[in-house]
């Protein structure tokens, strides 16, 4: 059964130094304010996994916490380049950054098989491309049936899964709804999971196309109002698209970037939804 | 003649990759010029386009332009919104969209994509660029890849300095020994013009000049010697109708 405690408290309990994490969210439900809590509590050396890592895992990486990056796309979506990202990949600042990298089809079923309790998945990818030459995870397989040659990747599980949702009951029963990306096989993928969510209720009402996460399946959930801004949580409110415009010149120098993680990670606390 | 508006570089290219998208299509869209073109086409000639975007909204119907593709508008529009493992497995990989949308930080005369870095080497590059996202797959299994792309010498480059997503590979045949099942690109638009591959060699033609632009400027800014159809024609420029509505559509966008 879930436990509710405090997102302080779910970093501290579920994410060491040197773990394998996963913060899932496409577009819609980052976990941006669990992101910001990972930076407060200074752990180093993780390994974090995402398919589209954007502005939080730039800022991840550019305030240290990172030794490898597993993931798909890594930009400013509608903006451009991450430049904390960039940095540490062509310059190794703060500190190199060790790169696995696949397309959304692979990573997609990365999870799956982690979710699924299966080694590797197989799919129709990446073939004639460069990435299986640097990604030793991108392997040729031959289909035991028709001979077909296919591609393996192995299965994703993370140690920690951290994802964002609209709702939990008491019981940490969470629900989801709109865009829900790979949260579902992040976390059923994941060793451990914290689910960060706008508002506990007492009883959660159906939402045609929703989702939920039963609490026996979730690890520790924390409410935290805003928690995805400056992505954004539908049914509460919208994504806030100046911020992801203004990362760019924040994130462009190591000087304003450190300034800003300073005040608006740091001096700011727990105060959730501050990404400018 | 009737006097035409002025129209910029960008516009041309939206308004011709929309004159290409046929009513019915389903059609893969990112988000900049392809989903500003497949939203002018749903307005035009083409009312019932299938709008797939890759964080799972299928069949959405945008009534502006959406800021991202996970905007909340294209879910809250879509026939169905489903899981992102379920786009790539179910959707996609079996061969069911007719057109996807791709972008290149370099194209080589083969149509293949590079969106992975320039210059220097995979561990030590000189520009680190975001990565291939849903495109290895798109380029792979779409029935077929239109690309949207400025034309320059950096851009069209003679050797890829990456393969991210793969067009015709090293020419004929080549999709079809590494089992592709999609047509691969059969379009490419940009600011000067549109070129096609051809169908013995595989190799980007020009068949195209956009109004304005010149078969010297098109050859300049190519980094091989670029083949040109020999009833090689001219795009017609945007109507009226098509300037008002694409107009209306990205200034009604933030």
């Amino acid at each position: 059964m879930a436990r509710i405690v405090s997102l302080r408290e779910g970093v501290a309990e579920l994410v060491g130094d040197g773990d394998l994490v996963a913060m899932e969210g496409f577009t819609h439900l980052i976990p941006v304010a669990a992101g910001h809590e990972i930076i407060r509590q200074g752990r180093r050396d993780l390994t974090l996994a995402r398919m589209t890592p954007d502005i939080i895992y730039d800022q991840l990486i550019g305030a240290g916490c990172v030794r490898k990056l597993i993931f798909s796309w890594g930009g400013n979506p509608g903006v451009g380049s991450l430049h904390r990202f960039r940095d540490a990949v062509e310059n190794s600042w703060p500190r190199p950054l060790e790169i696995e990298e696949h397309s959304h089809a692979g990573m997609a079923n990365r999870y799956v098989a982690g979710a699924s309790g299966l080694p590797f998945a197989v799919l129709r990818g990446y073939v004639g491309t460069d990435l299986p030459e640097h990604t030793p995870n991108i392997k040729p397989i031959r289909c035991p049936f028709t001979e077909e040659q296919l591609t393996a990747v192995p299965a994703l599980n993370p140690d920690v899964a951290i994802v964002h949702a609209q709702r939990a009951d008491r019981a940490g029963n969470v629900q989801m709804w709109g865009i829900t990306g790979v949260q579902k096989e992040a976390v059923l993928a994941a060793r451990r999971s914290l689910v960060t969510v706008e508002e506990v209720v007492d009883e959660l009402e159906p939402k045609p196309g929703g989702m939920v996460l039963p609490t026996w399946a979730v690890g520790l959930v924390a409410e935290v109002p805003g928690g995805a801004r400056p992505s954004y949580a539908q049914g509460y409110y919208e994504r806030v698209n100046d911020d992801y415009q203004e990362w760019d010149s924040i994130s462009r120098e190591r000087e304003s970037f450190e300034r800003w993680l300073a005040e608006q990670v740091f001096t700011a606390g727990e105060q959730v939804g501050s990404a400018s | 003649m009737s006097e035409q508006r002025e129209h910029t570089a960008d516009e041309m290219m939206s308004v011709a990759a929309a004159r290409a998208l046929r009513d019915d299509a389903s059609c893969f869209v990112g988000i900049g010029l392809p989903s500003t073109a497949a939203n002018v086409a749903r307005r035009m000639h083409a009312p019932n386009l299938v709008l797939i975007y890759e964080s799972g909204c299928l069949g959405a119907k945008p009534d502006r332009l959406p800021l991202s593709i996970g905007d909340g508008m294209l879910a809250e529009t879509a026939d169905a919104v489903i899981g992102v493992p379920e786009v790539f497995n179910y959707w996609l990989q079996p061969g069911r969209i007719d057109v996807g949308f791709l972008s290149a930080a370099q194209l080589d005369k083969f149509g293949n994509i590079n969106t992975t870095i320039v210059g220097g080497d995979y561990d030590n590059p000189k520009v680190r660029l975001p990565g291939a996202g849903g495109a290895p797959e798109i380029a792979a299994s779409c029935r077929e890849v239109f690309i949207v792309v400025r034309q320059s010498r950096r851009t069209f480059a003679s050797k890829l300095d990456f393969v991210t997503s793969v067009g015709h590979g090293s020419g004929p045949g080549e999709r079809e020994r590494l089992g592709l099942s999609g047509a691969g690109p059969t379009l490419v638009i940009t600011d000067l013009g549109v070129l096609r591959p051809d169908p013995r060699t595989a190799e980007l033609t020009l068949t195209e000049l956009h109004p304005g632009a010149t078969l010297e400027e098109a050859r300049d800014a190519t980094g091989w010697d670029l083949a040109v159809a020999e009833d090689l024609g001219q795009t017609p420029t945007p109507t009226e109708q098509e300037l008002t509505v694409l107009r209306a559509l990205t200034e009604a966008s933030p």
